[in-house]
């Protein structure tokens, strides 16, 4: 069983994205965060102080800890932001300012 | 836009209030930071996405179809994608300030001649070592992500903490194909049966969870915690153990789980800053409110989480009966309590069985014991546990607010809503109320920009200038302006980290409003006809 079965879902055809470089395919509807989790990927953030990886937290875009930068532009909630297609996803570091 | 009633949230009690004062005549206008109607117990999955069936993921399917319907029969007008960060005003003016989209950089406004608040909750994770792990998420962010973006974080997942939420997010991730190796539930038995009576009412409902955890096989722990994630860049496990009577963890008991998720939740938060900014009475972290959902505030209502805990069909009743009392009073006329009796009985027996289900899944009484002084408290600024112990015990910091002070804790983007409690709960500290003027982070652009819009033509009172009068002690929003606003960053005690966020646009303050066919129709009522 897998989440888009149980609920009889019929997506739209996917689209892709990149992330970091590399090309992920994501389903319309999906935010960035929900598009990199069906992808495998949990972290997309280091923090300022001490570099560590983070992703997801709280889901509903309160605690701000899946802050991503997407098409150039830092600091994005990755469970808030709906990802589109040719999105340019990349990890962001610390402030996501330095790169 | 101008519009009688306005009301914050579109979960069960903001739709519940919007249609109780719809069907009595009422103008209301339902903002809602999402993309649909349904908060968080009714999220639903992304129209794209095209679910056939998605009360696979939902309980009281049903209420929220009559919800649906209700709102879409009704002559409400609902302002999706409307992140709000204020309301001024009062006691018969207001203005709803937002920011739209998932962009945030556009402001709009609703004014209103009256404010209903249903702005609900969020979750209440306290720390523990390796909390801050990639694959270490919220109980309700997990359902939550399960429940719009139809995904899962990993295969295999450990759900713990305390509340009742558990056991749905346990058996949504189960039923969603998440391998849920056990539920870590602090309470006991015994705490829980200390209760019985109280909760004698919600029995259905945890047997109806009892049963798909077995048919799921998930392991229940009750009396059990967990002491610390394990992983390097994420997470690979978790240790849990046995609790005491007293809530310390029993030496010996400890045991490895593997797993590449935990969804740990330690309750829920009322979400009160709006309430707070217009001067709204709170007693600890809710919303005070009178028989008829009035806050102290004259104008402004409030129902739902933000009065305090107590699911879904406690905020349709406070909805229901806080819509009725507004729609009456906006004509003027003094509010029949009798018309709303049947609600008013609900709202009783649901408010004794929240406190009873508080009390006993309150998180375990040691838990600070276990938090080393290299965890990180606060998620935002790295914050760890040593730094706010010595600023409470080597600095003599006596209150949640200095502790801050000297550490950054609770200064960073999230403004201390992850981690409020668990620095007042290391320190000893008492926490005071949060004090947080604006609800989200807002361009520095847009708050220069409001000072027009308090002249706007069609506001008949002057407003309460919110910004100026209710955050002293920040940079003046004017003065810092210029210089900043160009670049458009928002205001957040931690500017270290702007957004920067090009506009999403495609999203209007202006949208036509739902068919307003049916409007005398007598437009069903989730409450009247879905409550015992």
């Amino acid at each position: 069983m897998n989440p888009l079965r149980l609920v009889r879902a019929r997506p739209a055809r996917a689209f892709t994205v990149t992330v970091d470089g590399r090309t992920v395919e994501a389903l319309p509807g999906r935010t960035v965060a929900a598009a990199l989790w069906a992808a495998g990927i949990t972290s997309w953030r280091t923090t300022r102080g001490s570099g560590r990886p983070r992703g997801v937290f709280c889901g509903i875009g309160v605690c701000f800890d899946c802050l991503v930068t997407v098409n150039d532009s830092p600091n994005q909630r990755a469970c808030l932001v709906p990802a589109r297609p040719g999105d340019v996803i990349r990890t962001q570091e610390g402030t996501g300012h330095e790169d | 836009m101008r519009t009688e009633l306005v009301v914050v949230g579109a979960g069960p009690a903001g739709l519940a209030a919007a249609l109780a004062a719809d069907a009595r005549g009422v103008r209301v206008t339902v903002v809602d930071a999402a993309d649909g109607p349904g908060g968080q117990f009714y999220r639903q999955p992304a129209a794209e996405l095209n679910a056939r069936r998605p009360q696979a993921l939902h309980h009281q399917w049903r209420t929220w179809e009559r919800l649906r319907d209700g709102l879409a029969a009704s002559g409400v007008r609902l302002l999706t994608g409307h992140h709000v960060w204020t309301v001024t005003g009062g006691p018969d003016s207001f203005t709803v300030h937002a920011l739209l989209g998932p962009g945030q950089d556009e402001p709009a406004t609703v004014h209103a001649d009256a404010v209903l608040l249903a702005t609900g909750s969020h979750e209440h994770v306290l720390p523990f070592p390796g909390w801050t792990l990639p694959g270490v998420v919220t109980a309700g962010g997990a359902q939550a992500m399960l429940k719009s973006g139809l995904v899962v974080p990993g295969r295999v997942a450990v759900v713990a903490g305390t509340g009742p939420l558990l056991l749905p997010v346990a058996t949504g991730l189960a039923a969603a194909g998440t391998r849920v190796s056990a539920l870590v539930e602090s309470a006991g038995p015994r705490q829980v049966a200390r209760h019985a009576r109280a909760l004698a009412g919600k029995l259905p409902e945890g047997a109806g969870h009892a049963a798909r955890l077995l048919r799921h096989r998930v392991r229940p722990l009750a009396r059990h915690t967990v002491v610390r994630a394990h992983g390097d860049d994420r997470l690979t496990g978790v240790t849990v153990a046995a609790l005491d009577a007293d809530g310390h963890v029993r030496r010996g008991t400890g045991r490895y789980l593997p797993c590449d998720t935990l969804a740990v939740g330690h309750g829920l938060l009322p979400q009160t800053d709006l309430a707070e900014g217009l001067g709204c009475h709170l007693d600890g972290a809710t919303v005070t409110v009178d028989a008829e959902q009035r806050t102290s505030a004259p104008g402004v209502w409030a129902a739902g989480e933000a009065t305090g805990v107590g699911g879904a069909a406690l905020a349709l009743a406070e909805g229901h009966i806080a819509g009725r009392s507004a729609a009456a009073r906006l004509r003027g006329t003094e509010p029949d309590p009798a018309g709303w009796a049947p609600a008013a009985r609900t709202r009783e027996a649901l408010r004794t069985a929240a406190a009873a289900l508080d009390a006993a899944f309150a998180p375990p009484a040691h838990w600070a014991a276990q938090v080393t002084d290299d965890t990180v408290v606060c998620r935002c600024e790295e914050v760890t546990a040593g730094a706010v112990r010595e600023a409470a015990d080597g600095l003599g910091a006596g209150d949640v607010r200095t502790v801050k002070l000297l550490t950054r804790a609770g200064m960073g983007w999230c403004q201390g809503r992850m981690c409020a409690t668990a620095v007042a709960g290391l320190t000893g500290c008492h926490s005071d109320p949060p004090r947080r003027p604006l609800a989200r982070p807002v361009p520095l652009g847009i708050l220069a920009g409001t000072a027009p819009d308090r002249a706007a033509p069609d506001r008949p009172a002057p407003d309460r200038p919110a910004p100026d009068r209710t955050a002293p002690d920040r940079a003046a929003p004017d003065r810092a302006a210029p210089d900043r606003a160009v670049s458009g960053r928002p205001v957040s005690e931690s500017d270290r980290s702007p957004s920067e966020q090009a506009s999403t646009g495609g999203l209007s303050s202006d949208r036509p409003p739902h068919g307003r066919l049916a409007r005398d129709q007598n437009p069903p009522e989730a409450f009247e006809e879905g409550s015992p």
